[in-house]
């Protein structure tokens, strides 16, 4: 490629080269079935989905005005839809929030070498494969009413009557936590594994205690890592749907977005609310993350390590 | 870059031997230890309850589908393995277990074809609109999969695909093209571009670089890609979901119309069965997949990629 670059051709040749100094070869044939497969099944729905959100059935547009924005208008003025951002947020902020902050001890601790490091790493990581829908039918059984936590709970004296865990909020957030936790610890443990360990030693040789290195080393270097975590655990939250209908309350206190895109497209097959709700839910994911993103690239980031 | 990064993750340096910690003067021996004991113990605490919860779910299942009877008791009060065969006669188990595998090869092998060229390319050159390659590559990934879900399972209902089986193998790919591509591009990195080179100098074309060098040097890369790309598309509920009809169901959506049938859904032990071999299913590629990759090193190579 660079060899090409001091022959004064001026033919047919001569373009191809410049090209191919540029990058643009024939080589890049090979992007094209991945192009083509986004364009088709990524770029184009998006697009035609976008477009359908502009025309809004007759039944929307009589019922809350606004034209072509019919869906928007009903999407911000009727509160049954509107409501479920802040449905989905509380529930997926927390459990994003919290699957990252309790992911930094644990990684911290199978840091270090001890002899079932291997087997505990693997059973944490365990609930990726349980998936949504088992989950809910576990939990179902085990933390209903007549399931072994409260029996337990009950046995023990701690209540005197089952708790409702599951069919409401509770019920979701478990759920929320039992599969996001794996993926964050995951990524946090990677994240730790990219900070020198000398550092924290150079740190201890100097004096510096147990809260001083992880405050002053540590979580400075993480931050990044923690931030990127917080994205995809969040993404991960927010687009909660089987186990918000499984074991949450689905028309009450777990009625979130997917839920109600759900409803739009599967039961009343008005493809221009779902794309609207689905599009806003896009959106307000988006504004989370780049918030995040906003106080991330505030943060140091250096080649020391986190790999932020 | 992550070849580079390999031996620092690798090390895993052994965190404050005893005698240097003793060796430093003037701190009181032994302080480490008295200051994180409580910490490492409650961080034990936590894990243990995450774990309790966990074996309760999973075990929950597992008990309920070979019980009778189960009802305000700590056990069911008989045992029966009947639960199987009548949900594997009830939800047509035969034909919903062959569409999975189905579905699941056809997007291992499209995504694999597809996604490894590209990766190729991204991680190889430098072209124009690269960075835009790389963002709608990254975007089905970052996004709700309910977000481009619905508009996608529009155009495929309109195309009049929908609740059909290419309609679920396509709508699948989406999220597993980009990821193939995440997951390859740290494995290709790797890869000396000397030994294509030296390919090219003995007269080999793009073709024999691809099947005759890369593909065999790629094989684990693509073998780790294979089967993470298999569990998704297994556990893949959200997108099956929006197009699948009752010829097309893939297991969890089975599972699913199971538990939300109208009704109130079937008998919960018939749901438990289904459900536990689903997770047998999931628990052994699970298995084959982490003799192939080290977790934590796959999302820090995928974490380096995607930040690009």
């Amino acid at each position: 490629m660079t060899a090409v670059a001091d022959r004064p051709a001026r033919s047919t040749a001569s373009l191809r080269h410049r090209l191919a100094e540029r990058g643009v070869d024939s080589s890049l044939w090979l992007m094209v079935p991945a192009l083509v497969f986004a364009l088709a099944l990524f770029v184009y729905p998006f697009s035609y989905g976008i477009g359908l959100t502009f025309q809004p059935s007759v039944a929307t547009q009589e019922q809350w005005g606004g034209g072509i924005l019919a869906n928007y208008v009903a999407f911000f003025r009727d509160p049954f839809v509107f409501d479920s951002i802040w449905i989905t947020m509380r529930l997926a902020l927390p459990a994003a929030l919290f699957n990252v902050l309790a992911s930094i001890p644990v990684a911290m601790v199978l840091r270090r070498r001890f002899r079932f490091k291997r087997f505990m790493t693997s059973v944490l990581v365990l609930p990726i494969t349980l998936g949504t829908v088992l989950t809910a039918q576990g939990l179902l059984i085990f933390a209903g009413r007549q399931g072994w936590l409260n029996r337990f709970l009950i046995a023990t004296g701690l209540v005197d009557q089952p708790v409702q865990l599951v069919n409401n909020y509770t019920g979701v957030m478990f759920s929320l936590i039992i599969t996001g936790f794996p993926f964050a610890f995951l990524l946090v443990s990677s994240y730790l594994s990219g900070i020198d360990p000398s550092l924290d030693s150079a740190a201890r040789t100097l004096g510096a205690g147990w809260w001083q290195r992880f405050r002053r080393i540590t979580l400075p270097l993480l931050a990044p890592g923690l931030a990127t975590t917080f994205i995809l655990t969040f993404v991960l939250a927010f687009s909660v749907f089987p186990s918000a209908r499984l074991v949450g309350d689905a028309m009450g206190s777990t009625r979130v977005m997917s839920l109600m895109a759900f409803r739009a497209f599967g039961e009343q097959n008005d493809y221009a609310m779902a794309s609207t709700i689905a599009l806003m839910m896009g959106v307000v994911e988006l504004i989370v993350v780049a918030v995040v993103l906003a106080w991330r690239s505030l943060l140091y980031k250096g080649s020391t390590g986190g790999k932020g | 870059m992550s070849a580079l990064e390999t031996p620092t993750t690798m090390s895993d340096a052994p965190q404050g031997s005893p005698p240097r910690a003793r060796a430093a003067a003037g701190r009181p021996p032994g302080e480490r230890s008295l200051a994180a004991s409580p910490s490492t113990w409650f961080v034990w605490a936590g894990m243990a309850a995450f774990l309790v919860f966990l074996l309760g779910i999973i075990v929950a299942v597992v008990v309920d589908s070979f019980g009778r009877q189960w009802f305000d008791t700590w056990l069911p009060l008989e045992w029966t393995t009947e639960w199987y065969a009548s949900s594997w006669d009830r939800f047509d188990l035969t034909h919903v277990v062959g569409v999975t595998v189905g579905v699941a090869l056809a997007v291992v092998v499209l995504s694999v074809l597809i996604g490894v060229p590209a990766a190729y390319l991204l991680a190889r050159r430098n072209f124009p609109g690269k960075r835009l390659v790389n963002v709608l590559f990254l975007l089905p990934i970052l996004m709700p999969p309910i977000t481009f879900g619905i508009p996608l399972a529009t155009v495929m209902y309109s195309f009049g695909l929908g609740r059909s089986v290419i309609a679920v193998i396509l709508v699948n790919l989406v999220p597993s093209v980009p990821f193939v591509i995440l997951t390859m591009t740290p494995f290709i990195e790797q890869i000396n571009p000397a030994i294509e080179s030296a390919a090219r100098m003995c007269g080999a074309g793009m073709r024999q670089v691809f099947t005759r060098i890369l593909a065999p040097l790629l094989v684990p890369g693509i073998l780790a890609a294979s089967i993470l790309v298999l569990v998704r598309t297994v556990g893949m509920f959200e997108l099956t979901f929006l197009v699948s009809g009752p010829q097309s169901d893939t297991l969890v959506v089975a599972i699913y119309r199971a538990m939300t049938s109208a009704g109130g859904g079937e008998a919960r032990q018939l749901v438990s069965a289904m459900a536990v071999m689903y997770t047998a299913t999931m628990l052994v590629m699970l298995v084959a997949a982490l003799r192939f990759v080290n977790p934590t090193q796959l999302v820090a190579q995928v974490k380096e990629a995607r930040d690009d």
